[in-house]
């Protein structure tokens, strides 16, 4: 039995949180997350779920006490957004070598500065080397299902470490979709209770947790372990994912592949516009036009050889960007680069695109604009320069306010 | 504290615990501290640390301690203890964990931590009324980077980075007033020179649910500049000439546990140090030792 309701991103997420039986709660209010801790609150409050909800002083505290909660042995969720996320950055770094398996959801939303509320990349991807694995989802369903993967993959022996579940704000965070809640029973038999293997803090076992090490050769080897533990991370995934499907009947692969198998010209994009993406090649497919769309769900481990095999002999690839490395480009453009050349065999072309940074829309023509350039690109054998999608309109609308702002011809606005 | 089983020297605990060959400097004030604090805490505790000299306590392979050890961050040692004694109480709760596999949380921090970067941690697990004790080892600046100035620097001391000839122009922080405002379970200043002062406060913090607060003052010889030798000394000059003043505060009562007879010049104190030795040397500094003397006058004239 299972329970049809329509939710919003963020109490989807709190779902999956509760659905997983959880301990503990640390937690920090954020926009657009808010609305997730809340709801645990409320239900732990009037004793709808067993569990600790604690609010702390910070992010910073928020995910110290996350990290040692589960390394004494109790399942720990948490939840942040944006500013939040970096604010307890170098906890992130730090409980992952802790090797401390919990959950963690963000809210994608971009960084100050200036500072804002809507959704890009930029916070999520200021973790990428944090040793926190990352599910990218795009539906609220993925964001109930994808905790419960979470949780399995971290406490698996093979990984033992904690796991970001990404969502969008506003775009999932605050958008309703019919959700099939799991029945406890179904969830009890593919997530059984915390393990705590090798952790925690008792009298009659004496345990020191993340003592300095003198020399890099003993961190290098700590350090190593927490990569190979991370590499190790996408086979489990896959068993995971495996049984996931047997148990609840739905499929969750390290990369969404849509329309892609004849497909000459790819995007890759991730999270909820890709939703948006999948519209386009719906349309450019009625145009006759040969286009699919690959969405990594998982992002940390790089789906590296997931990439190169379902990338392999497409002409061009638009890599559409919802981030912005100043001085560089897009993240994932970069990333996928790095991990398909350095192989034998035709490559695409890979073309990277910039767009819905704060949350900015990417409208329909823009895709059949990006995925032209990336056709032609592929024909010529030379990708442009990154594209910074905006349009004239949006531009004739910033000299408008500047004009307010009285920052007209200014040095600081161009 | 009439009530304490410490009534004489002989009553001290005569098991030491913490293991020995430590990266502490010699005559480290903090680890004279924490050892006889350990020896009455026990075994049962689980020891969460911020960074600072105490880190190199616990240097893969080895540790002193004989319960358990976490190394947080800087700023965030009391909400590791929140984790742990959280996740401790679920599964005690649970019935995942048996009352005899329980332990004590205690913060151990440097006043580096402890009156700055810290404090947010700090006081959001006093207000969220933590059960845990935080041990700070205060050495008066940061340390185990070489002495610069922290919030917990006196008045004229010489730092790493304050050279000048006024040394320190700032004042050292009130941290257990700070802490008092909270209205803890416990706050109680102690130094390792005055053991059986120490053991009385320690025994009884152990007894008490809710957050705890032992500053311990840590004579630094490589941070103030003296001989190793010279550590229990000065720390019992700093109690006779009041400038560190032994007291506890409970039930909203502050209380002096060892008030100095007759207080010694305060300059006695501080020319032992090579941190002042710039208000003797070349010239004396008269105004500047008056002011220090005058601000200890003061701080007792309201206890007087």
């Amino acid at each position: 039995m299972s329970n049809h309701l329509m939710l919003t991103g963020n109490v989807a997420a709190a779902w999956g949180a509760r659905l997983a039986g959880i301990d503990y709660v640390p937690a920090f209010p954020i926009t657009p997350q808010t609305e997730i801790i809340e709801t645990l609150a409320r239900w732990i409050e009037f004793g709808e779920m067993e569990a600790k909800f604690l609010t702390l002083d910070s992010e910073h505290s928020m995910i110290t006490a996350a990290g040692a909660a589960a390394a004494t042995g109790v399942r720990v969720f948490s939840a942040t957004s944006s500013q939040g996320l970096l604010y307890g950055m170098e906890m992130l770094y730090t409980v992952a070598g802790w090797r401390s398996p919990f959950v963690l959801v963000n809210v994608s939303r971009g960084l100050a500065s200036p500072i804002t509320l809507e959704p890009d990349h930029n916070d999520i991807f200021a973790a990428r080397d944090s040793g926190f694995l990352q599910l990218h989802c795009s539906t609220c369903q993925e964001i109930v299902d994808g905790i419960l993967l979470a949780y399995k993959m971290a406490e698996d022996r093979r990984v033992r470490l904690p796991v970001i579940v990404n969502l969008d704000g506003f775009y999932l965070s605050f958008t309703r979709e019919p959700v099939d809640i799991p029945d406890a029973d179904h969830v009890a038999q593919f997530l059984p209770s915390f393990d705590p293997f090798n952790q925690g803090f008792q009298a009659v076992a004496p345990f020191n947790e993340a003592v300095a090490v003198l020399g890099g050769s003993s961190y290098s080897y700590f350090r190593y372990q927490t990569h190979l533990a991370a590499m190790n991370a996408e086979a489990v995934m896959s068993e995971c994912a495996a049984l996931f499907a047997e148990t609840f009947g739905r499929q969750y692969s390290a990369i969404e592949s849509y329309r892609c198998d004849d497909a000459e010209v790819v995007f890759v994009m991730m999270g909820s516009f890709a939703t948006k993406a999948k519209a386009a090649v719906d349309s450019l497919r009625e145009a006759g036009q040969a286009v699919g769309l690959l969405r990594p769900f998982l992002f940390r481990p790089f789906p590296s050889k997931a990439f190169r095999e379902a990338l392999a002999g497409k002409h061009g690839v638009a890599v559409v960007d919802q981030n912005l490395a100043p001085g560089l480009g897009g993240v994932i453009h970069t990333e996928l680069a790095a991990h398909l050349y350095g192989h034998s065999g035709d490559k695409p072309v890979l073309v990277s695109f910039i767009g819905g940074l704060g949350g900015r829309d990417i409208e329909q023509e823009e895709f059949f604009e990006m995925a032209q350039i990336t056709q032609q690109a592929a024909d010529d054998g030379h990708p442009p320069p990154p594209r910074l999608l905006y349009t004239s309109s949006e531009l004739r609308e910033i000299k408008k306010m500047q004009t307010i702002a009285l920052h007209q011809g200014g040095e600081k606005c161009i | 504290m009439s009530q304490s089983r410490f009534k004489t020297f002989k009553d001290l605990p005569k098991e030491h615990l913490l293991g020995t060959g430590t990266a502490m400097c010699a005559g480290c004030g903090g680890l004279e501290a924490l050892h006889e604090i350990y020896d009455i805490l026990g075994e049962k505790t689980v020891i969460i640390n911020a960074a600072g000299c105490m880190t190199l306590l616990s240097v893969y392979p080895y540790t002193p301690f004989r319960g358990g050890w976490l190394y947080t961050s800087m700023a965030s040692a009391p909400a590791g203890a929140q984790g742990v004694r959280d996740a401790m109480d679920i599964l005690l709760a649970k019935g995942r964990m048996s009352t005899a596999e329980d332990m004590e949380t205690v913060v151990l921090t440097g006043d580096g931590a402890a009156y700055g970067m810290g404090l947010s941690s700090t006081s959001g697990a006093i207000e969220r009324n933590l059960h845990f004790l935080y041990l700070c080892y205060d050495n008066e600046g940061y340390g185990n980077t070489g002495q610069q100035t922290s919030g917990a620097t006196p008045h004229a001391a010489r730092t790493a980075t304050n050279r000048g000839v006024v040394g320190y122009p700032g004042f050292k922080k009130d941290l257990f007033a700070i802490w008092a405002a909270h209205e803890p379970a416990y706050v109680a200043s102690v130094i390792g020179a005055e053991p059986l002062d120490l053991a009385r406060k320690v025994d009884l913090a152990k007894n008490i649910h809710g957050p705890r607060l032992i500053l311990a003052l840590a004579p630094c010889p490589t941070g103030w500049d003296f001989e190793p030798e010279e550590t229990v000394e000065i720390g019992k000059l700093a109690v006779q000439s009041g400038v560190w003043p032994l007291k506890e505060y409970r039930n909203g009562q502050i209380k002096h546990t060892k008030i100095p007879k007759k207080r010694i010049p305060v300059e006695d104190y501080l020319k032992r140090q090579g941190r002042f030795a710039h208000l003797f040397e070349p010239k004396r500094n008269d105004s500047l030792l008056q002011e220090i003397q005058t601000r200890v006058d003061a701080y007792w004239s309201r206890f007087e």
